[in-house]
């Protein structure tokens, strides 16, 4: 094992490269391009030996990885904001033609105006096309993610492509430390790829051709029941994972002072990572307040939000808005708990723009929605609280 | 290679999802002959995901992946990609698409595979509109035609796929016609025996598009080529050769038919010739054929 300090998207870079993809199709785009440069490098110097193309745009960055995760590959690609917005199409195709693909997302502000800072309306707005969907707090966890998101993805039971979310600039730029492994424990991990299907002229087989509504809706209910699946098998693969490292980064939430709260606060990504500072104060000042930062978006840890909700009052800050009704998160978190009684959820969105979301920040918001009733998520910054 | 001499395997099999008459599956069957079954092919939204019939079927006996309409050259790239790192190179890529995948949709995805010397061949089926979904225009309809989106006829001319195709300078590029087997036959085979991008255009008169006969499609294909609405040619390492009648119509040793005399059969024309004849646009489309030839011959031909 070896400690590297570097930014996010080069200890993504070699997460990525450490998996020995047999193709990697990339386009470039702020902030993901330290990503892609740092595979390009790789490659340059002979430590990555799989093929790389250097497609002409993120449509065809999908499209590429389709093709080669078809022909037997194991493929990664990275993007970010709007390329994954033109990868929209292909994220269908590829969930739906049961791909194991694996990208890094650096989650980033859409246009317009142009902005490059973090935000994570890019991923949400993607939430619907079948993709497994992780997001990151640290360094640290972006590698054994990006690692284990490829012993996830193509499980016999899940063969659905994964999405490993950072958020921009706060990981993909920021250089903090991460244990390396040594290649032979990620290949001994890994194993080889075996493909669920696959083009082969001894067996030639079409996909994708015209289907009536009977298969069809059989093919929805097969990628609903691995997105569920997925539920048991992410902790079961970290597990595995931290047998072979000692490293856990595997519960769909990661949960911090959550035992005895009365109030949980639920946020994914940075936001996550900042809140753990917030809870420090919070608990100083003598609040029982934890933290559940949801990792995996998709599929929704609902089982996990009951008993939370159950258990507490649940805050929740959004860094993303469904506009014309809530933040992803909220309205997840509200659906899950409906019909339980006793529950309350509260809600925030925060930081959209890449706005700087401070310890200081999660900690009012929590102070207000613990003296609170309001129903309606609050933009922080710009409405009172009622 | 003469049509009796040409392999009896068919890698399209009978009972497929076409319509009768169909320009395409004529060029595919030819084409699967030339490759042979160490062929994976990569197929857009087209008519031809069609004709490969209803799922849990298929009419191909080659593997098929179908993609998105845009992506076929992309969704290429990653299949050879795959390939050569597994050290299948034996193996030949074919992305088959339309003219509106070609022309319109996929234009960029084509053109970057291109431009990165993928090793593999795009092989259009010009039908000269959408006629998946029911005759649209495409960059490829000719001027003055009926779709149910130009219904007045269109008011542009077609551009020249195969020419921006030369831009990009790979090994080899070709346009051919269904209504001629042995030609469509000969240039899919040297394609293959070529490392790098190669570009097969195939002129496919379509009759429920261009409304004609079924049992015409050969002929508006022959007609297309001897009035010169439609040339034949192969540029390998940028030596560019017409071929057929084009190379005739090139040189001058036979003069070009009338366009009319082509269009006149197109029920998609009809209204040039119907209450009365338009001697406007009929002009038009002949001297834009002269311009054409006369620019071609400045361009190509040997002196």
């Amino acid at each position: 094992m070896t400690v590297m300090i570097d930014t996010g998207n080069r200890i993504a870079a070699k997460a990525a490269i450490q998996a020995k993809p047999d193709v990697v199709a990339a386009y470039p785009i702020t902030p993901q391009t330290t990503l892609v440069e740092a595979i390009a490098e790789y490659y340059a110097k002979k430590e990555y030996t799989g093929e790389y193309i250097c497609v002409e745009s993120e449509h065809s960055a999908m499209s590429a990885c389709i093709g080669a995760s078809a022909a037997g590959s194991r493929t990664f690609t990275a993007t970010s904001s709007h390329g994954l917005l033109l990868m929209h199409e292909m994220l269908h195709w590829a969930a739906l033609a049961r791909l194991p693909v694996v990208m890094c997302n650096i989650n980033r502000v859409i246009g317009p105006g142009w902005n490059i800072w973090v935000d994570e309306n890019d991923s949400i707005s993607q939430r619907d096309t079948g993709w497994i969907q992780f997001y990151c707090s640290s360094n640290q966890e972006i590698y054994d993610t990006v690692i284990q998101a490829f012993k996830l993805a193509e499980h016999a039971d899940i063969l659905l492509p994964v999405m490993v979310n950072l958020n921009a600039f706060i990981l993909s730029h920021t250089s903090l430390p991460a244990d390396i492994q040594e290649q032979h424990v990620v290949d001994e991990f890994l194993g080889n790829y075996v493909p669920g299907w696959k083009l082969d002229i001894d067996n030639p087989v079409t996909f994708g051709n015209i289907i009536g509504p009977e298969y069809y809706y059989k093919i929805r209910y097969a990628m609903q029941q691995a997105q569920l699946k997925a539920k048991q098998l992410i902790p079961q693969i970290a597990q595995d994972w931290k047998k072979r490292t000692g490293y856990f980064h595997g519960d769909l939430i990661e949960y911090v002072d959550c035992e005895d709260a009365d109030y949980i606060l639920l946020a994914m990504g940075a936001i996550g990572a900042e809140s753990k500072f917030a809870l420090k104060e919070l608990r100083h000042k003598g609040h029982k307040i934890g933290l559940a930062r949801v990792r995996v978006f998709r599929p929704f840890p609902e089982e996990d939000i009951i008993r939370l909700g159950k258990q507490a009052n649940l805050i929740v800050i959004d860094r993303n808005i469904s506009v014309g009704n809530e933040g992803a998160l909220f309205t997840e978190t509200k659906a899950a708990l409906s019909g339980i009684p006793d529950t309350s959820v509260q809600g925030y969105i925060a930081g959209l723009g890449g706005k700087d979301v401070t310890y200081h920040d999660i900690e009012t918001m929590i102070e207000k929605a613990m003296k609170g009733k309001s129903t309606h998520q609050i933009w922080y910054g710009i409405e009172e609280e009622r | 290679m003469a049509l009796k001499d040409m392999p009896v395997d068919e890698c399209l099999l009978q009972g497929n999802a076409a319509c009768p008459g169909c320009p395409a599956t004529m060029g595919l069957r030819l084409v699967l002959k030339a490759l042979g079954k160490k062929t994976i092919m990569v197929v857009p939204a087209c008519c031809t995901a069609v004709i490969e019939s209803l799922y849990p079927n298929t009419s191909f006996d080659v593997p098929v992946m179908n993609i998105a309409f845009e992506a076929a050259a992309a969704g290429a790239s990653g299949v050879e990609a795959a390939l050569r790192k597994q050290g299948r190179e034996d193996i030949t890529v074919v992305a088959w698409a339309g003219d509106g995948g070609t022309y319109d949709i996929g234009l960029q995805a084509l053109s970057g595979a291109f431009e990165r010397g993928t090793n593999f061949i795009y092989i259009c089926y010009n039908n000269q509109i959408y006629s998946n979904t029911g005759i649209q225009r495409s960059g490829a309809t000719p001027y003055a035609a009926w779709t149910t989106t130009t219904v007045g006829g269109k008011t542009e001319f077609r551009k020249e796929m195969g020419e921006i195709v030369l831009a990009h300078h790979i090994p080899y590029a070709a346009q051919t016609c269904i209504s001629y087997p042995e030609d469509v036959y000969a240039k899919v085979s040297k394609a293959k025996g070529i490392k790098g991008p190669k570009y097969i255009e195939i002129l496919a008169p379509c009759p429920p598009g261009w409304r004609f006969s079924m049992d015409s499609t050969v002929e508006m294909g022959r007609l297309a080529v001897d009035c010169g609405a439609w040339a034949m040619w192969e540029c390998e390492n940028d030596v560019m050769t017409f071929t057929g009648k084009s190379k005739l119509l090139l040189e001058k040793k036979v003069p070009r038919k009338s366009v009319e005399e082509w269009i006149k059969q197109q029920g998609r024309f009809s209204h040039l010739f119907k209450p009365q004849r338009d001697a406007a646009r009929l002009q038009a489309i002949e001297d834009d054929v002269d311009r054409t030839w006369e620019r071609y011959r400045t361009c190509y031909l040997k002196k």
